[in-house]
């Protein structure tokens, strides 16, 4: 009963140390001066008609190049914590057969949910998501043909190119902003374009595929290495 | 009318919160896990920010919830016996 | 404070608590990744603006007059980075608890004391 009297009084401590931070949250009625610069100068100096995708792949760029690495770094995390000991597998345990609906409707989506997943990032400078969802609709495309041909394996020279080119990429696009154009990450190495055309945002469609690659190979190697090592 | 919607979202986000710690089943609590995710896309669909409520709808709802069972799963499989 | 805040700042609260209370290490992951979704709402709640839409720019927005149209596309931004690692962090502390449930054949956190004192 102590330890729940003492949980109670950490939690009311949480409560009045946070609701200064809630309660400053007053509803807004207009933009505050970064985001109204952002807004105002974004399609013209940037050229992408999703003002959010700007603000990640070029205004916030590093933060976007901080955060693939830390999900880099738990991909490799997992994939270490989970690696396939010799011994374990002394009786390896035979896994069911998926019906045959499942196998029928897999062959079919698969390709369909994977189109899906590149247009999603293709598009990200033009409409809502980019290359965080593109990936993610990639990952869970693999994830259907993971669940419904559980013997099957994931070609890791494949999927580690994938990974490595795309980020290896990635920082080269950036570095070359730092000669062709004004910094890092910037997207006006190439020629901006007609507003609103899918040729157009200058490196953001490039940044954006790039980063849908790194993502995408990221989560299909969690879910590869959780589904696979069945100790 | 989105005050009311958020309202009864909001309501519901929190009953499943309180069904994803107190269920009995590990099951049901992941499930109710990825309810959360679901109705929180919505509120952020209403929020005006669709890039988030895709990624919310994908990855909240969908991904974390097979990471979660595929972590039950390996714990389940070694031992019966001693399920929490 | 906002409607939306509030429900974010309700979910941290109940995550929080489960947390705390549960003893089952697959029970307390979920409280965390309650807490992050109470999190990412308090966040986006902060760039939302009454009447406005979203941050991109079609035939239905005036490109010179955005800056009345739009909410803040920064918390957006934001929000959008941090439920991916929300992710790949979920996976690494599931991975942690199968390998100790391996070790110890329990999930239950009253039995891993050896950092006890």
């Amino acid at each position: 009963m102590v330890k729940r009297f003492l949980i109670l009084l950490v939690l009311i401590f949480f409560v009045i140390m946070l609701m200064p931070l809630v309660s400053d949250i007053q509803p807004q009625t207009e933009l505050n001066p970064l985001a109204e610069k952002y807004v105002k100068d974004g399609p013209d100096e940037l050229g992408s008609a999703n003002l959010v995708t700007s603000v990640i792949v070029t205004y916030r760029g590093l933060d976007t190049l901080g955060e693939v690495a830390v999900l880099f770094i738990a991909t490799a995390g997992v994939g270490f914590m989970l690696r396939r000991r010799k011994d374990s597998k002394l009786n390896p345990q035979k896994k069911r057969e998926s019906s045959e609906i499942l196998q029928t409707g897999t062959a079919l989506l698969t390709p369909l949910i994977f189109l899906f997943g590149i247009y999603i990032f293709l598009h990200g400078h033009l409409t809502p998501g980019g290359g965080f969802q593109g990936g993610v609709v990639i990952a869970s495309a693999v994830l259907l043909s993971l669940l419904s041909y559980p013997q099957a394996e994931v070609n890791h020279k494949i999927l580690n190119a994938i990974k490595s080119l795309s980020g290896a990429f990635y920082i080269l696009i950036g570095v070359l902003g730092l000669y062709l154009a004004a910094g890092f990450l910037d997207n006006r190495i190439l020629p901006l374009g007609d507003f609103g055309h899918l040729f157009s945002a200058g490196a953001i469609p490039v940044i954006y595929s790039l980063i849908g690659l790194k993502v995408g190979s990221e989560l299909v190697g969690i879910l590869d290495s959780m589904q696979r090592s069945d100790s | 009318m989105i005050n009311v919607i958020i309202i009864v979202l909001g309501i519901l986000m929190i009953a499943s919160a309180f069904m994803a710690i107190y269920m009995r089943s590990l099951l049901s609590s992941i499930i109710a896990a990825g309810v959360i995710s679901l109705l929180a896309s919505i509120i952020y669909l209403l929020l005006a920010a669709p890039d988030v409520a895709m990624m919310e709808a994908a990855i909240g709802s969908g991904l974390t919830t097979v990471v979660f069972l595929y972590a039950l799963s390996k714990v389940k499989n070694s031992g019966e016996d001693n399920h929490g | 404070m906002t409607l939306v805040s509030i429900i974010g700042f309700v979910l941290i609260i109940v995550g929080l608590w489960g947390m705390l209370t549960q003893s089952n290490i697959i029970k307390i992951i979920i409280g965390f990744s309650i807490i992050d979704t109470g999190i990412h709402l308090l966040i986006v709640s902060i760039g939302y603006i009454k009447g406005k839409t979203a941050p991109i720019i079609d035939n239905s927005i005036v490109k010179a007059d955005a800056v009345n149209q739009v909410v803040d596309p920064i918390p957006s931004a934001l929000v959008l980075t941090a439920i991916v690692i929300g992710l790949a962090v979920t996976a690494l502390m599931l991975v942690y608890a199968v390998n100790l449930y391996q070790r110890k054949q329990s999930l239950d956190i009253n039995d891993f004391e050896e950092l006890k004192w």
